[in-house]
């Protein structure tokens, strides 16, 4: 099965990012495949390397890293949410004149239509949130 | 790309209060440029989101309730809401937005795609539909 996966949640704050990193996890074990996970809404907080969670505590940003680099795994967060919650890249900061940037490894912005285009191209999308 | 597919878009919160209305709106518009085949259902507090006459002066929010209206021109065919939500909230079909939709190609016109529609409708539909956005 193909999946898509739809992030709504920040992390910490709610399951929904744990919840949707557990199911990739799954998913792509079992030899699924997954086209895209778009991070939407305060998903997009997924998205910054500067998360510092306590040593003791899972660390939410770090999990979607790993798993993206085992599976070449496309994490995509939604650029009109990020600017509106400070997620930065460095093409973002030079558009909109900011003095640093926070995104994550792996991770890149990109706009909604990468949202519909995996809602199209999937067997299956699978939102995780409130 | 693949054919056609049926999205629905499910609406479950007040407009306001919460971004996820504005947000999910934002992913109608970029929907309907794909050429899906797009609906739209309103159940919960979602069904505020049609309400006419919304005034947000006084918590300094935009309001975004007029983009509705124009839903028609950006290809979506079909607004349903949950007729028990709007019930309970002391609504009927009078206090929401009309939105008119016409098919450019065919001049086939619809004067108003808002259907108020009861639970068992809704759940035949969204059971119908290849995917399924909640917001």
């Amino acid at each position: 099965m193909k999946f898509a996966i739809q992030v709504n949640e920040g992390p910490y704050q709610h399951q929904a990012s744990d919840s949707a990193y557990q199911f990739t996890k799954a998913a792509l074990e079992k030899g699924h495949e997954c086209f895209r996970v778009f991070f939407y809404h305060d998903g997009v907080l997924n998205g910054t390397r500067l998360t510092t969670p306590p040593q003791d505590d899972r660390n939410i940003v770090n999990n979607w890293v790993e798993l993206a680099e085992k599976y070449d795994l496309d994490l995509v967060v939604c650029v009109a949410a990020a600017q509106r919650r400070g997620i930065v890249d460095e093409g973002e900061a030079e558009r909109n004149g900011k003095d640093a940037t926070n995104i994550a490894p792996r991770f890149r912005i990109s706009g909604l239509g990468q949202l519909i285009e995996a809602a199209i191209q999937c067997d299956k999308l699978v939102v995780f949130g409130d | 790309m693949s054919d056609k597919k049926q999205f629905m878009f499910l609406n479950r919160r007040a407009p306001y209060g919460t971004i996820y209305a504005w947000e999910s709106l934002e992913v109608v518009l970029i929907a309907a440029a794909f050429e899906q085949a797009v609906s739209l259902a309103f159940i919960d507090d979602g069904v505020y989101q049609l309400v006419t006459g919304q005034d947000t002066t006084g918590i300094g929010m935009k309001n975004f309730s007029p983009t509705y209206k124009t839903l028609g021109d950006y290809e979506v065919r079909h607004m349903y809401v949950d007729k028990d939500s709007l019930e309970a909230r002391g609504l009927s079909v009078d206090d929401l937005v009309v939105v008119p939709w016409e098919d450019w190609e065919t001049e086939e016109t619809v004067d108003n795609i808002v259907e108020v529609v009861d639970s068992a409708k809704l759940a035949e539909l969204l059971e119908e539909s290849d995917v399924v956005f909640s917001f």
